[in-house]
């Protein structure tokens, strides 16, 4: 939304009497007799900045003043116009929590073309705070899982068992877990079109690439190291959030983003697609594996 | 800083960091990487034992350990390799490879994590300055230049008009690449021309292109694939206003994009766009009279082969 058309009178405040109303057996309905109600911002989170600079990404948010050069270069603004960096780096940096959370479901479209860091001419790094702004929405359970931190999360999981991804398998676990269907119309056709021209070995390398996964020698000690990492790191920005003790998102995938919503003519046939964390020590990895491990066994 | 183009220009071998994509959906670039390298009398020699650089997934997990696999692979290259130049053909391996050396070199933070997790996984910290990392375009602009693709290609591509798409990760955030915006020379951030003046050497007509650095929502191709269509099919719509019949690629997540949206943009939005789509590499290795199946043009699903016989480039 452009500044300008920011105010403080919201549609949903505004009392009209657009319909009817007869005054003396005359019509006087119309935007004349608009009232506004009176909206006063008491719920204030007087954390909310000093939690997103806790988290990745979000170190610098109190370096802006609102220029608005980042909304200004924004590759997503300019076909959602509700996706307004400047603006959420106010509410934050004010503590207008309940305001941000009106825009809760679209912070995390972020495309990290980084337009924004490069416009900046403070250094905020207004990318890095999206992204923390959408894991703290995540965290305190204001949103479900956006489908962005899922795929993140499978491709992680794969490089840190490996050391390497294989793309079919990060495309097919991702359209399993967000409920879509493999064959999608676009993927049918690349694959009938490609499939036709190439030779019959490069279709046996990429299956065998899909069997015998690619994967860097002697990578063990490399994952233990990262996991271990993570798991302090996790540790470190629940605790800045306040959210010590349980990890009610982390036990399944109820609360995550749910694509089919989205997914005309798709089905909910895809049934459970978790397999179990196997021979692996649970106690030894990170949640951030135990969340992963169901969706990459290991072999 | 030393320059780029100083070292790239004594090196006929470099490192060759390929990236997961590389061998997977981006194959394509690979092969004709090798195979103009070859034409070139280039050496590459791959990074032994390399990893994922962390692509655009793993920093939204954590950025150090983002930080941390990109060390490893410029470790592995001078430890392991004793290279002191890696050239990375992908946009997003180049990036994270430049911003680790960024990190490492600006952040003690970044430099104890990395110490921390390199010790425990059994290999030598990589220290900032080891290795220059150098994208394909510095390779070639660095080694043969333009004179030298000039000489070898005879002006093959004259006639054939090209959008030169450079995308995201190449030129953003300025900061991590100290070596561009220096002068007369160097790479541009805001109008990146590398890749304009290969072409044009081997005799392109590059065609005035406003999206050279637009984004194609690369990072949630899948995760939300309305958005990279619209993302896309205003950049296919653009090349094609412009007059180009082929947008030139220099990154398997932009080229890959690009391919894919075409067909996603015309099957849900009704948009269709007739433009081809071809790595760089590929253009320059038909410029310089390698078979179109060595540069693996067969992969293109914007199937290219059409208008390569038309421009007769076979």
């Amino acid at each position: 939304m452009p500044i300008h058309e920011k105010s403080l009178i919201r549609p949903e405040n505004m009392k009209t009497n657009d319909q009817e109303l007869i005054i003396d057996g005359i019509n006087v309905a119309g935007h004349w007799s608009t009232f506004i109600e009176s909206r006063v911002i008491t719920d204030y989170n007087e954390n909310l900045q000093d939690e997103i600079e806790a988290l990745p990404g979000g170190e610098f948010i109190h370096r802006c003043w609102q220029c608005g050069s980042c909304t200004n270069s924004c590759t997503v603004n300019a076909i959602e116009p509700r996706f307004n960096p400047r603006y959420w780096i106010y509410l934050i940096r004010t503590g207008m929590e309940q305001e941000l959370l009106r825009d809760k479901d679209i912070i995390w479209m972020c495309v990290s073309c980084n337009k924004c860091t490069y416009a900046c001419p403070r250094d905020v790094v207004p990318e890095g705070v999206m992204k923390a702004t959408s894991h703290w929405l995540e965290m305190k359970g204001y949103t479900p899982k956006s489908p962005s931190t899922i795929f993140d999360e499978i491709f992680s999981s794969q490089v840190i068992e490996r050391g390497k991804i294989e793309d079919t398998e990060v495309l097919t676990q991702f359209l399993r877990r967000t409920g879509q269907p493999l064959m999608q119309d676009w993927l049918k056709e690349i694959v009938f079109k490609v499939a036709t021209k190439l030779p019959v070995t490069w279709g046996l390398k990429s299956m065998l690439a899909m069997v015998f996964k690619p994967k860097t020698r002697d990578w063990d000690r490399a994952r233990l190291a990262i996991e271990e990492y993570i798991h302090e790191k996790e540790a470190e920005h629940r605790s800045a959030l306040g959210l010590n003790g349980s990890h009610p998102e982390h036990d399944d995938h109820a609360n995550e983003w749910d694509m089919r919503r989205q997914e005309v003519g798709s089905h909910i046939d895809q049934g459970d697609v978790s397999v179990p964390a196997g021979h692996h020590d649970e106690s030894a990895r990170s949640d951030f594996a135990r969340r992963a491990g169901h969706i990459n066994p290991p072999h | 800083m030393v320059d780029v183009t100083d070292r790239a220009k004594n090196h006929k071998t470099v490192g060759y960091y390929p990236g997961c994509a590389l061998e997977g959906t981006g194959h394509a670039y690979n092969r004709s990487t090798k195979a103009i390298a070859s034409e070139l009398g280039l050496k590459l020699k791959e990074v032994d034992n390399w990893n994922c650089c962390g692509a655009m997934e793993v920093k939204n997990i954590d950025p150090k350990i983002q930080t941390y696999l990109s060390s490893r692979v410029l470790s592995n290259a001078h430890n392991t390799d004793h290279m002191d130049v890696v050239m990375a053909p992908c946009n997003g391996c180049y990036h994270n490879l430049k911003k680790a050396e960024y990190d490492l070199s600006h952040d003690a933070e970044s430099r104890a994590v990395v110490d921390r997790l390199s010790s425990k996984a059994g290999h030598p910290t990589y220290k900032a300055g080891q290795v220059e990392t150098i994208h394909a375009l510095d390779w070639l602009k660095g080694t043969i230049g333009e004179e030298g693709i000039a000489a070898r290609t005879k002006g093959k591509l004259a006639g054939l008009k090209v959008a030169n798409y450079y995308g995201c990760m190449y030129t953003r955030p300025r900061h991590i690449f100290p070596e561009k915006d220096q002068g007369p020379g160097t790479e541009s951030t805001s109008k990146p021309h590398f890749m304009d003046d290969l072409l044009a050497a081997a005799g392109a007509d590059n065609v005035d292109f406003a999206l050279k650095t637009a984004c194609c929502g690369g990072a949630h191709t899948l995760s939300d694939s309305d958005t990279s269509t619209k993302l896309v099919a205003n950049i296919l719509r653009a090349a094609e206003a412009s007059g180009a019949e082929v947008i030139a690629t220099e990154c398997p997540t932009c080229h890959t994009g690009l391919e894919m949206h075409q067909i996603r943009a015309e099957k849900r939005f009704g948009i269709k766009t007739t433009v081809k789509i071809m790595y760089f590499t590929q253009l320059l290795g038909l410029a310089l009279g390698v078979g179109p199946r060595k540069l693996g043009i067969q992969e293109n699903i914007s199937d290219p082969m059409d208008l390569i016989i038309e421009k007769r480039l076979t």
